[in-house]
């Protein structure tokens, strides 16, 4: 699948944006970030922008932007109709969250941020569904997938709280939280690519044509000499020397030194635990692009088969 | 509840298609299908067959069905153009129609007035030979043809000259009763539609199909059996199942003894006069040798002839009858499967296997129906029998420079397994049978100046008195056609003529007027050497070929080298015939002619061809386009049509003819004639009865009926010629009999080629250069999107095929080193181009292909020259050459020495990886031509919408 | 809603022959001159006489080799929707703009409402979804929905352009709902295929798979007559031969 970078920095930025939410909706209630109005007021504001402008992000994807709140009919059967509709109805406490740390109203502050954090939970595992509820790609339609995202989402908002946190000397818990969502990331990540790597694809050139009772099937004429829009989006390859290198750098880069600069952040604390948990947040960033972009260029669509460019079988 | 996109949907399930429909005929190619052409506010909507329409049936191809895009192509030239920069460098200024017409009137009324055959008109992909032959006629200049001689006179004359029809426009397989049909090189070909629908309904019935074809693409796709030939056996092949046939003694006796010259008996006097020539009686009859009588008339009712022996004339001469000549020709071992199969590619067993399957359907699966029948004998006949395989063949066999005797052995073959117009076997398409062959020689003898040549430019020689050369031999044609060079030139030779122009030979011409003919690109041999003569300059800077001028209503490749541009109408802006004349669309069932009606006005300075002909006949002052004051007798085209009569009674049209309409095929003009064609949808046709619909080359009924309609001027048999009588009188004459001499230079080459029996040759470009360094023979195919057509000004069909590749043996190019997608040069004996390599399985190992005509020079037909077509396509065409390689003697065109057909199939080529850096853009890449002044900017986003709902 | 519809008892389709398609594309373009003034009107090409020309197609006609050398065969593909029985690429819809009808089992999308999010693309095994660029909505084939029910077309006419054009007679229109159709007929005689079963989208157009010609015997039939080691001159069989007309 093409990665296109607006859904690439949709994702990201949003997962981020619902993570950090999460985590404040979280851990502020349990007293194990800044209670403070600032802090507050900073994080969650990331928070929101983040989640703003990668739904701003993911509009630049469509055709026609300006009917989008078309999207939100049909909740009933679509997972793209559900997360908008939830990550709109997420702004509500959100917002009110963010007020009511701004004016310090703490009875209002614990429901807010208790449901603002069940709503970003449930749009980031609705932005995994809708990847995870398409057949026709065998890469995401996987079980591992939308826990991915919640996963992934939960562990670079961690690790931001924790940058964020350090600033105010309190990175403990969240960093703590983050260390332990990155080894998992890292984990879930690996079982993700040996699952996917060892899975057939999920037809070949012979079933997308049904000409397989005859023999091999090979492209001898594509229906048009120039490409076009189904092969940019759905016929996208990479080469697998790049895979591997992008699939390190995700995460290796990504997930699993990010978790020990934030373990070594717990463990020095102070100013080294700011230093350690800015770059351990640099690093999920990178490393969520590289996993994301994979994500994408990895998958492989049903449709390049009719073109010649299906996967082959491992 | 959310809304359902469908309850808020806008569906007009029932509106009308346009305001209007109306019909005219298909010009995307050369099918001529029926259309019916959908408008709204003057804008064509839809394109759709005509249901009613016999070629099509209300089908319509891959490029019908675009016709929209054609239609409104920016490529569409808008105004007369005089040259006013060098040729080729794209500088125009538009002119009036008036400057235009005086100009060329200026030019055209000298060159009638001193030498007319310094005139050379050639029409391309002509459909209206039958007013563009008869004007050069009254223009008097024997200097005309269209591109038949480029594309098919093998067929045509391998087929006149020995059944009185030929594949294609004069015949067709018996589609409904057919069982086993054989096509030869025919991959999108003549004729498009009808092949495809016959196709699917032989399938249907479960009847088998092979495909012989170096590339199993199209038709051979879907054949039951694909023959992966190389390139130009295909006679060979041929010849070997003729020699299986009889050596198995599958042959219908019966049949060549009724209908073809197998009884005839043929003069064995090695070095006489007369030998080879029929033995005849004292009132010219052909004599067989009759098993009681001895020799009498061949056509006698009663005949009971022998075939084999040498028997003693009455006038102490030895004949053989021509059955024993044919049969000890191939049952000779060179035509033994064991001898042929490695050159043709398979294996003996193989071909053995395919002549007995052959004969299996022949002469044990025969078709009786039960339609009595009178004979020319006048016996009567109460069912009508038939062998029930079927051949086709096209292009394939047609372009090489064995192609006539390749065909004309196809037709031996039918004859052999009395396969020609029986149920289920090949048919006759009415006007055809026709005599063999069809008609007088041609004109062109003593052109003087103000006066026109009787008779028809492209005719039919009988021998070496019809050839069109001086005493000396030299030719009288610019392109060489009826002389000894190609005694047999039917179709003429445009791929000849620019370059003989430019070289004067036999002399320098004045004006080059050509039509529809992309000579500067697909339509010539070798594109670069013919714009080279076309920009050639004498000592005083003068060009060699002093006035070119060119119709096209495309600004197509060959528009910069021209100095008067006449822009064309598009075929949906235009009245045309497809002339009973000329080549109307009969059919098996009968007779048939059909017009084009213009079906959108044109929205620029243009008129059709046509139109611009007959006004410059009036203005030059040609007899049949005056009054006897001196006044245009035609006001236009569609004039000349209804009131044109080239005999008392007969003109373009066959149809409603009569003041009444009554008549059919003869009659007065009709001033109707046109309406009522539009109103039966544009096309006439005349069903034949059911017992005129076999058999018709002896069918009594049928020839009498065919006579009557003006037809053809008689009513005798057509007995079908295995021997050509014409082929001996040339070689006798190359063997020094006669006052008609070849010259020196050519004597062996006529004594050889013009052989009166079919035999196989390698192709002359290969035996007369080291083939060993070019071990691939390459090919080119249409594709069918873009079948018969070159312009890639169609914004849809431009998206199908908008680059091409070298197709090649996957098997091949691994012996090669050669891998999918490899940047590789192709180079023959005289050039090389570059292309990107893919592999298949469907290809004869040691032949590549392309598809033709994709490849365009940058610039040209208003595409940015960054397009794909120039970038990525390419032309197979500048690596062939036109000539042969050199030798002593006259230069000589790389063309079939008996007909002048166009070889471009001989190529052979190798194929070698680029060197690294060279990947990326095809080669050749000429300089990117720019377009005529005021052509309309082309749109970046195209929305086509004539009257959509959702706009 | 792009909830599925309770299925349908009328599935109408197409039935693609494969055996007899000679690749013309004759389907192709007559798909796209009645479409794009028709329903779903434009359908637009970009760069139309330049680099990188790119239209919208509701039918392409792909062109593979099945088998190897001369045991293989080509075949001519053209691909175009289904119209499935359980399309996801309707049901991932977040608009409702993607939807089955229940009346006959077209699937189409209404371009008003369309917010052009692709997903339906994503959702389809089989690249039926035509996404328009230039006006950022997607488009598919309709089946022709404003011509089979248009009374202005002559009533054996009423099917989509591509079946009505195909000169070789390899494409059908009918109901596949209905066994006794001819379509389904069709689909039974000839072992009608749908194309990636496993994914579940449960097709309604069919393909009809080449036939294969029976390999035929090596050698010679046993009738082949004498062979030549028999025949000394097989011109003297023809010296007492007595034929008439």
């Amino acid at each position: 699948m093409n990665p296109a970078p607006s859904i690439i920095f949709f994702t990201v930025a949003s997962g981020a944006g619902y993570g950090l939410l999460f985590w404040m909706g979280l851990l502020r209630p349990l007293g194990l970030v800044p209670q403070t109005a600032g802090f507050g007021v900073l994080t969650v504001g990331i928070a929101l922008a983040l989640t703003m402008l990668g739904l701003l992000s993911s509009t630049a994807h469509l055709g026609r932007p300006e009917r989008a709140w078309r999207a939100l009919s049909q909740w009933r059967s679509s997972w793209l109709s559900r997360e908008g509709i939830c990550a709109i109805a997420t702004f509500a406490p959100a917002g009110l969250f963010f007020l009511a740390l701004a004016g310090q109203s703490e009875w209002l502050a614990l429901p807010t941020g208790l449901l603002a954090a069940a709503g970003a939970a449930v749009t980031v595992w609705c932005t995994g569904m809708i990847y995870a509820s398409l057949p026709t790609i065998r890469q995401w339609h996987h079980p591992l997938v939308a826990p991915g995202y919640l996963l992934f989402g939960a562990f670079s908002g961690a690790a931001l709280l924790a940058t964020l946190a350090a600033f105010w000397g309190a990175a403990m818990a969240p960093a703590a939280i983050a260390a332990v969502l990155g080894a998992v990331a890292f984990v879930l990540k690996r079982a993700y690519w040996a699952s996917v790597d060892a899975g057939p694809p999920l037809a070949t050139m012979e079933t997308a044509t049904g000409l397989g009772f005859i023999g091999k099937v090979r492209v001898l004429d594509p229906p048009h000499t120039e490409t076009n829009y189904l092969l940019r989006e759905m016929a996208f390859r990479i080469g697998r020397v790049h895979a591997a290198k992008l699939r390190r750098i995700a995460s290796v880069a990504g997930f699993a030194v990010p978790a020990a600069l934030l373990l070594l952040a717990l463990l020095t604390g102070g100013a080294f635990a700011g230093v350690f948990a800015v770059a351990a947040a640099a690093l999920v960033t990178v490393g969520l692009l590289a996993e994301r972009w994979l994500m994408f260029a990895e998958a492989t669509h049903t449709v390049a088969l009719y073109y010649g460019a299906g996967e082959h079988a491992p | 509840m959310p809304a359902d996109g469908g309850a808020t949907d806008r569906i007009v399930y029932s509106a009308p298609i346009g305001d209007e429909v109306k019909t005219t005929t298909c010009y995307m190619c050369a099918c001529r299908c029926g259309i019916r052409v959908h408008l709204k506010d003057g804008r064509v909507r839809y394109i759709e067959g005509n249901p009613d329409h016999p070629v099509n049936r209300g089908v319509l191809c891959g490029k019908g069905s675009a016709g929209i895009m054609t239609q409104y192509s920016p490529a569409r030239l808008q105004a007369p153009l005089k040259r006013v920069g060098p040729r080729g460098s794209g500088e125009y200024a538009e002119i009036s129609w008036d400057e235009a017409l005086e100009t060329a009137t200026g030019w055209l009324k000298h060159i009638r007035e001193t030498d007319p055959k310094r005139l050379a008109l050639f029409t391309g992909r002509d459909q209206s030979q039958s007013l563009t032959g008869f004007w050069a006629a009254q223009f008097g200049t024997p200097n005309f043809a269209a591109h038949g001689g480029f594309c098919s006179v093998n067929m045509a004359a391998g087929g006149l000259y020995t059944i009185g029809g030929s594949f294609w426009e004069f015949g067709e397989p018996d589609w409904e009763r057919a069982k086993y049909l054989m096509i030869f090189g025919v991959a999108e070909d003549h004729d498009s539609n009808p092949i495809k629908i016959g196709l699917a309904s032989m399938k249907k019935r479960g009847a088998k199909i092979v495909s012989v074809n170096p590339v199993r693409t199209g038709y051979s796709a879907i054949s039951d059996e694909w023959v992966g030939i190389r390139p130009g056996t295909d006679g060979l092949f041929i010849m070997a199942l003729i020699h299986e046939l009889i050596r198995t003694d599958k042959v219908d006796g019966e049949f060549l003894v009724r209908y073809t010259n197998a009884p005839w008996l043929v003069v064995r006097n090695p070095g006489g006069a007369d030998d080879g020539l029929f033995a005849r009686d004292a009132d010219g009859k052909p004599l067989a040798w009759d098993r009681a009588r001895g020799a009498i008339a061949a056509d006698t009712a009663d005949l009971s002839p022998v075939l084999v022996g040498e028997f003693t004339l009455p006038d102490g001469r030895v004949a053989k009858p021509v059955f024993n000549l044919m049969a000890e020709r191939y049952l000779g071992e060179e035509y033994a499967p064991e001898a042929v199969a490695e050159r043709c590619g398979f294996s003996a067993e193989r071909i053995r296997r395919l002549a007995a399957e052959i004969a299996d359907v022949a002469f044990n699966q025969t078709i009786t129906l039960d339609i009595p029948w009178t004979d020319v004998w006048g016996r009567k006949h109460e069912t009508m029998v038939g062998r029930p395989v079927a051949f086709h063949a096209m292009r394939g066999i047609s372009a090489h420079s064995n192609g006539f005797h390749t065909c004309r052995a196809l037709h031996l073959l039918q004859m052999i397994l009395g396969a020609v117009d029986t149920p289920g076997s090949w048919r006759y398409k009415s006007p055809f049978p026709r005599p063999i062959p069809p008609g007088p020689g041609p004109a062109g003898k003593g052109a003087k100046p103000n006066t026109p040549l009787a008779g028809n430019i492209l005719s039919f020689t009988h021998g070496p008195d019809d050839l069109l050369v001086e005493d000396d031999g030299t030719p009288l044609r610019i392109d060489h056609s009826f002389s000894w060079e190609a005694p047999l030139g039917l179709h003429g030779m445009m791929h000849t003529v620019i370059g003989h122009a430019a070289k004067g030979d036999p002399y320098k011409i004045d004006t080059l007027f050509m039509f529809m003919a992309n000579m500067a690109w697909n339509s010539a041999m070798n594109p670069l050497e013919t714009i080279d003569c076309l920009t050639q300059q004498d000592e005083n800077g003068d060009y060699v070929i002093p006035h070119v001028i060119y119709s096209d209503a495309y600004f197509s490749e060959t528009v910069p080298y021209a100095d008067l541009i006449l822009p064309d109408t598009t075929y949906l802006e235009r009245w045309d015939a497809i002339s009973i004349l000329d080549r109307p669309i009969g059919s098996a069932h009968g007779p048939g002619d059909a017009i084009r009606q213009p079906v959108v006005e044109p929205d620029r300075n243009v008129r059709q061809f046509q139109t611009v002909l007959i006004e410059l006949g009036a203005r030059l002052g040609l007899p049949a386009f005056v009054k006897e004051d001196g006044s245009p007798r035609f006001k236009d085209y569609p004039d000349y049509l209804t009131n044109h009569q080239r005999t008392p009674g007969v003109g373009p049209l066959a149809g409603w003819r009569g003041e009444d309409g009554s008549k059919k095929g003869v009659g007065e003009p009709n001033p109707n004639q046109l309406q009522r064609y539009i109103e039966n949808g544009c096309f006439w046709r005349h069903h034949l009865a059911p017992e005129e619909s076999y058999f018709k080359h002896a069918n009594a009924t049928y020839l009498a009926n065919s006579k009557a309609m003006g037809m053809q001027g008689q009513s005798n048999q057509i007995v079908l010629q295995i021997w050509s009588e014409p082929l001996q009188k040339f070689r006798l004459a190359a063997e020094g009999h006669g006052t008609k001499q070849p010259p020196e230079a050519l004597r062996e080459r006529v004594r050889t080629y013009c052989d009166p029996l079919p035999f196989w040759y390698a192709p002359l470009e290969q035996q007369q250069h080291d083939t060993e360094p070019f071990p691939l023979s390459a090919v080119t195919q249409r594709p069918m999107a873009m079948y018969h057509s070159w312009g890639s000004m169609n914004a849809w069909l431009r998206q199908i095929h908008g680059s091409n590749k070298l197709y090649m043996s996957r098997e091949r190019a691994a012996a090669d080193g050669l891998a999918q997608d490899d940047w590789v040069w192709v180079e023959s004996r005289s050039g090389r181009v570059k292309a990107q390599l893919t592999l298949m399985e469907g290809v004869n190992r040691d032949t590549v292909w392309t598809w033709n005509a994709i490849g365009k020079r940058a610039g040209a037909w208003m595409l940015s020259p960054d397009a794909a077509e120039s970038q990525r396509g390419f032309l197979l065409n500048h690596v062939i050459s036109e000539w042969l390689p050199s030798q002593a003697g006259p230069r000589l065109a790389n063309a079939d020495p008996v007909t002048g057909q166009a070889a471009w199939y001989d190529l052979r080529v190798k194929v070698t990886k680029v060197a690294p850096g060279e990947e990326g853009v095809t080669a050749p890449h000429p300089d990117v031509l720019e377009p005529p002044p005021d052509m309309p900017d082309p749109p970046d986003i195209l929305r086509f919408n004539a009257g959509g709902q959702k706009p | 809603m792009t909830s599925l519809p309770a299925p349908s008892a009328k599935k109408l389709g197409l039935v693609i022959d494969l055996d007899t398609c000679v690749g013309c594309q004759a389907c192709a373009t007559n798909c796209k001159e009645w479409n794009t003034s028709g329903h779903m009107a434009p359908l637009p090409d970009h760069h139309p006489y330049s680099a990188g020309v790119e239209g919208v197609w509701f039918n392409r006609v792909h062109s593979y080799e099945a088998g190897d050398g001369e045991d293989g065969r080509t075949v001519h593909f053209p691909r175009s929707c289904l119209h499935c029985e359980t399309p996801a690429c309707v049901t991932v819809c977040p608009t409702g703009a993607s939807y089955k009808r229940a009346e006959d089992g077209i699937v189409l999308v209404n371009t008003d409402i369309c917010i052009g999010c692709q997903l339906c693309a994503w959702a389809c095994p089989y690249g039926a979804r035509e996404f328009d660029e230039d006006q950022g909505v997607m488009k598919k084939c309709t089946l022709c929905v404003d011509r089979i029910y248009n009374e202005h077309i002559p009533e054996e006419r009423r099917v989509p352009a591509c079946v009505s054009t195909c000169p070789a007679n390899a494409r059908h229109f009918g109901d596949l709902g209905d066994p006794d159709s001819d379509v389904s007929k069709l689909v039974a005689e000839r072992g009608g295929m749908e194309l990636m079963p496993e994914l579940g989208y449960k097709p309604v157009n069919r393909y009809l798979p080449p036939r294969r010609a029976p390999k035929p015997d090596a050698g010679p039939p046993k009738d082949a007559g004498p062979l030549p080691s028999q025949i000394t001159n097989p011109l003297l069989r023809w010296v007492d031969k007595v034929l008439s007309r």
